[in-house]
């Protein structure tokens, strides 16, 4: 190799190791229901499933490969419980996915917001639909609280580890569900005060602290905005 | 060598996870190395490598076990590895914010001596990138990965003349680009 031109296109061994960036791993780790399958990448959690009883779990690493399209190895070393605070890897998905999930994760712990209430977060309020359909397969739930989500009249609705999983993870982060289920039977989705003219979605903090005597229940967005009620800054109900 | 690539080929045909990941291990020198010529920066050439990889891993997860077992590996990669650059080229020169790889009309005229420490070229990445990308291709094929011949025409689907003259092509024009300026020139 004579030719200075050549001996310069000679790559150079730039030694370093990219297998971390490039193959993900998994584990079953502990979530707050008990045992969970999560996947990482090098920038954080990317999938979080049940536990299957496949000791292989060939269902989980076959969904992997489809959704993530990332190779997924067994993990040989410890893995963390995941909790809310865990980091997340959400580059497999769309901005609208994206987006859903950083809004989902904001609602605080304990706390519900119907579909209508996300998808008009972010800023696709006839989404609602799209809305269901994003957390139904929430690459990361337990991280991304989609367990708050809830229908439009504040019935739980369903959820990818089972409805009485959504209830009892809601009843340990402190949600009154029996208070929360009353205002559903009443058909009662907002409650005002009337002292300050403000209204709430019911699971709202400052709703929780509306004396029975000035609670006013609305049916509908509609009714508390004709009643001349504005909408709560905090938990921005949409009237 | 055949032996390295006809184990990983199997391997990828058995598992494609673990397979995959002895890939990683084999060809990350190489496209690490051909990386870091092609953008001439340490970071730049890992995003390039590991965004490569992760192509060809999608690529692969849709190839049966025939399509599989009949790859060459190496050309394959490197293939892969410079049409993602190709694209890091196009979405920089449209997006011209982003920090990218720039695209001169004509190389840095003094290309001075290449970085010893991280051994990144820039002028030398320059030069490759102002190539037409035909020639690019070629001899990036040939002179970085190492390719023969036959597996230059193969990777880049033409006959092997065509292969040797857009590589003989390419290296006169990177002469050509990396060559000092004429002082006499107005």
């Amino acid at each position: 190799m004579s030719d200075p031109l050549l001996a310069r296109l000679d790559p150079p061994d730039v030694g370093k190791d990219l297998t971390p960036r490039v193959v993900d791993t998994f584990a079953t780790t502990r979530g707050p229901l008990g045992e969970v399958l999560v996947a990482r990448s090098a920038e954080g959690v990317t999938y979080v499933r049940p536990v299957d009883d496949d000791a292989d779990h060939t269902g989980f690493r076959a969904e992997y490969r489809r959704r993530l399209g990332r190779p997924l190895l067994p993990d040989d070393g410890p893995v963390p419980a995941i909790d809310a605070r865990t980091r997340v890897d959400l580059r497999a998905c769309s901005p609208f996915e994206r987006d859903v999930l950083d809004v989902t994760a904001s609602i605080p712990a304990g706390q519900t917001r119907p579909y209508g209430w996300v998808a008009r977060e972010v800023g696709r309020p006839a989404a609602v639909r799209a809305v269901g359909t994003v957390l139904a397969r929430n690459p990361v739930p337990l991280i991304v609280p989609c367990h708050r989500v809830t229908k439009a009249d504040g019935s739980l609705g369903r959820y990818m580890l089972g409805e009485a999983a959504k209830a009892r993870l809601l009843a340990a982060e402190g949600a009154d569900l029996g208070r929360l289920a009353a205002f559903t039977t009443a058909g009662v989705v907002l409650i005002g005060s009337d002292t300050t003219g403000i209204a709430c979605l019911p699971s709202c903090h400052h709703a929780r602290r509306i004396t029975d005597a000035h609670r006013v229940p609305f049916r509908s967005a509609a009714a508390a905005r004709e009643a001349g009620y504005r909408g709560c800054r905090v938990c921005r109900p949409g009237v | 060598m055949t032996g390295t690539a006809t184990d990983l080929r199997a391997a990828l045909v058995d598992d494609l996870d673990d397979g995959f990941a002895a890939v990683v291990r084999t060809y990350q020198g190489l496209l690490l190395g051909t990386a870091l010529r092609l953008t001439g920066d340490r970071p730049a050439a890992e995003d390039l490598a590991a965004e490569a990889f992760l192509r060809a891993f999608r690529a692969l997860r849709d190839y049966d076990a025939g399509r599989i077992a009949a790859l060459e590996l190496r050309g394959w990669l490197v293939t892969v590895l410079l049409n993602e650059h190709r694209n890091t080229i196009r979405t920089a020169t449209r997006r011209p914010a982003l920090s990218g790889v720039p695209v001169p009309e004509r190389a840095a005229p003094d290309p001075g001596p290449a970085d010893v420490a991280t051994r990144a070229d820039p002028a030398l990445a320059a030069a490759l990138a102002a190539l037409p990308a035909v020639q690019r291709d070629a001899v990036v094929l040939r002179h970085v990965a190492d390719l023969d011949v036959p597996g230059v025409a193969a990777a880049l689907g033409v006959g092997e003349g065509t292969a040797r003259s857009h590589v003989s092509r390419g290296l006169a024009r990177l002469r050509t680009l990396l060559a000092p300026p004429d002082r006499s020139a107005p």
